[in-house]
């Protein structure tokens, strides 16, 4: 399959192509952030979780409206500020959906699964009563739009790159919170040893609550992200929740660092091969080599060592 | 709780007696044929539905894509009523006669060699069973050996599903694509069509589905079904006990996929077509919930399951579409939190000792009618 090109034009493909795998690979993470948060600190498998991704984006859609008709001259920064808004929504959803449904559950986490599918599909009839059915398109702010030419070939999008940034700095703030904060202290307190968690003083149902809304604002964000690459559609969330889930899983479920590093690898196979298979080809080749890893190595790629 | 064994056995065989007078007698009796013939394809489900109970609700093994092998077993009927209906005469107006219409669409100019076998009958029925079973093996054996189970068996299941339905979208001119397999006419030069056809396969399905629930009631009531529940809530401790808990397993999840199968091909003889819409992971996760309406845990309780929110889905999306999927979604939240037996919980706590104490005697008389083995003769 490669006899057709010459070196330099493979290079440029390779360039080209990896970097369209690093945007994918930015939105995998954002969106496998918050699920490794969720299922790997909390062993909750939260099915909607595409579906608070999808909020994100109604939240930045409805919010750039608002900008575009109410203020334009405020145009250029409706993103940040759609973002933030985004992350407060899903948090809250996030917050209240905990309270109401999964407190119940934790001890049957195949019922959860059961249950946050129902969920998702009365968030999706939702948002298809509320928004129609047609997708939608954000628009963005002119300096969002338009590409860096980098070589005669090789071309960069700039909102691939700004994708790539938050990508970045999410990852970097949920590191920080999980790894340096009091927060995150108790949160991997209650995950070791709920019970020793509880006797110490750590009030293990606010943690619950609080790190199932952390989990659902990344989703969020990751949603308003998303929509700088692609438009929204009600069903929009369930084409990549089982991507994520395996993203998630293929990297070990409790360990961050194992969650970028398979986001990484999955993106990258992914956006190469389909350059010379079709695309569709290339995802089940894609999805086969990870779920044949997964058969050899079920812990996943990083495994991080828990007492249970 | 549990009633005593006889007891248990007891009840399980008046529940078996009164579905078989339900779907033999009432349904045929009350439905006109168009309706039969929607009955019928929803009790192909409840194949997958039983299945799923043996899986799920014995051994605690949650699979999310039982609809791969229910769409196996209706692509292996469907790819042998396809192959009789591109006879070369049928097909002369193609560019290369004889073969599938889609294939020539998409300009195939030989039958690919996994479809030769698939002019045999005989090969079919088998392949209908072994495929799935062959699949569900592999699966397991990968699986179970390696001590993977609960959550992570749920994900690779439905991602495995994915797999399947983006291959088939994706690998058009060997199956049909998106449309899947289509304008099937003819088994073995009897019309499949006609509404006669359409009646004799109801009953034909309903006979396999009751076959397949005394088989499982078989499964369940032996020493096996005892030890896939006894895994289920200690795997630890049959582990210890010195069974090869895999292999429980496996043989659990093929039977499981092996019976789906079934459902799947006579789906695809009495609708007449199979698509990759019922393979995915949206089909397969519904199917757990026909389960689950039903009751994990009873066999008979899953068909019901089906033919309930199945019905509830027809009525709902033809006069309100816009509420089913909210009602769906209410039905998943509604039956984990608060019937996590399903209807057989709601039976067994509530309408079985009012029963109990009112008419366990006329019961007892009944009984006799309901095994009755001439009963397609009557509906006829």
């Amino acid at each position: 399959m490669f006899a057709d090109y010459s070196w330099s034009e493979l290079g440029s493909i390779f360039a080209m192509q990896g970097f369209a795998g690093l945007v994918l690979f930015s939105v995998f993470v954002l969106m496998a952030l918050g699920l490794a948060i969720i299922f790997g600190q909390m062993g909750v498998i939260n099915m909607a979780h595409g579906e608070f991704m999808i909020l994100g984006a109604y939240v930045t859609y409805m919010c750039s409206n608002f900008f575009q008709s109410a203020a334009p001259a405020l145009m250029p920064i409706s993103f940040f500020v759609a973002m933030v808004l985004a992350f407060f929504a899903s948090g809250a959803l996030g917050m209240l959906v905990e309270m109401g449904l999964i407190r119940f559950l934790y001890k049957r986490p195949l019922d959860t699964l059961l249950a946050t599918w129902g969920l998702s599909l009365i968030l999706q009839q939702a948002y298809r009563t509320i928004f129609g059915a047609r997708e939608v398109g954000v628009t963005l702010p002119e300096w969002m739009m338009g590409s860096l030419p980098l070589t005669d070939i090789i071309e960069i999008p700039i909102n691939g790159l700004i994708v790539m940034a938050i990508t970045l700095a999410i990852t970097v703030a949920v590191a920080v919170v999980m790894f340096r904060s009091r927060f995150g202290a108790k949160v991997r307190a209650v995950v070791q040893n709920r019970q020793m968690a509880g006797a110490v003083g750590i009030d293990t149902e606010k943690v619950d609550r609080l790190t199932f809304g952390l989990g659902c604002g990344i989703a969020g964000v990751a949603g308003s992200a998303f929509t700088m690459i692609g438009s929204t559609g009600p069903s929009s969330g369930q084409l990549y929740i089982v991507d994520t889930f395996l993203v998630v899983v293929f990297g070990g479920a409790t360990s961050l660092i194992g969650t970028v590093a398979s986001a990484f690898t999955i993106s990258q196979a992914q956006s190469t091969l389909e350059f010379f298979l079709s695309g569709s080809m290339a995802k089940v080749l894609t999805l086969l080599t990870v779920v044949g890893i997964l058969m050899l190595r079920p812990q996943g790629l990083f495994v991080l060592k828990v007492r249970r | 709780m549990t009633p005593p064994f006889h007891a248990a056995r007891k009840t399980e065989l008046f529940g078996f007696l009164v579905l078989a007078a339900f779907v033999l007698l009432v349904l045929p009796g009350v439905v006109d044929p168009f309706r039969l013939n929607l009955v019928g394809k929803y009790l192909t489900y409840a194949f997958v539905a039983v299945g799923l109970v043996l899986c799920w609700g014995s051994a605690g093994i949650l699979s999310l894509g039982q609809g791969i092998f229910f769409g196996l077993g209706g692509y292996c009927m469907a790819m042998f009523l396809k192959l009789e209906a591109s006879t070369p005469e049928a097909t002369k107006i193609q560019s290369t006669p004889g073969i599938p219409d889609f294939m020539d669409w998409n300009q195939l100019t030989a039958l690919p060699a996994f479809w030769e076998p698939f002019h045999s009958l005989a090969f079919t029925i088998v392949a209908i069973v072994a495929v799935p079973a062959a699949l569900a093996f592999v699966i397991g054996f990968a699986m179970f050996t390696r001590r993977v189970g609960g959550v992570y068996f749920a994900i690779i299941t439905q991602a495995i599903a994915a797999i399947l339905t983006i291959l088939i979208i994706g690998q058009q001119g060997y199956t049909g694509g998106v449309n899947g397999i289509t304008d099937l006419r003819t088994l073995l030069g009897w019309d499949i069509r006609t509404d006669s056809a359409k009646t004799i396969l109801y009953f034909v399905n309903a006979f396999l589905l009751l076959g397949v629930i005394a088989l499982s009631i078989a499964v369940r009531s032996s020493k096996l079904g005892r030890i896939l529940v006894a895994l289920r809530d200690k795997e630890d401790r049959v582990r210890f006990s010195g069974y090869d808990v895999a292999a429980f397993k496996i043989f659990v999840f093929c039977f499981a996929a092996a019976i789906s199968g079934i459902g799947g091909a006579m789906f695809t003889l009495q609708v007449g077509f199979m698509s990759p819409s019922f393979v995915g992971i949206v089909p397969s996760i519904e199917m757990v919930i026909f389960c689950a309406v039903g009751g994990r845990n009873s066999l008979i309780g899953a068909v019901y399951g089906t033919l309930l929110v199945n019905w509830g889905k027809t009525t709902f999306s033809e006069s309100f579409p816009e509420l089913w999927l909210f009602a769906m979604g209410g039905l998943f939240i509604a039956v984990v939190m608060a019937f996590p037996n399903g209807l057989a919980g709601i039976y067994k706590s509530y309408v079985q000792p009012l029963f109990a104490r009112i008419v366990v005697r006329p019961a007892h008389r009944r009984r006799p009618v309901g095994g009755g083995k001439t009963t397609p003769a009557i509906a006829e």
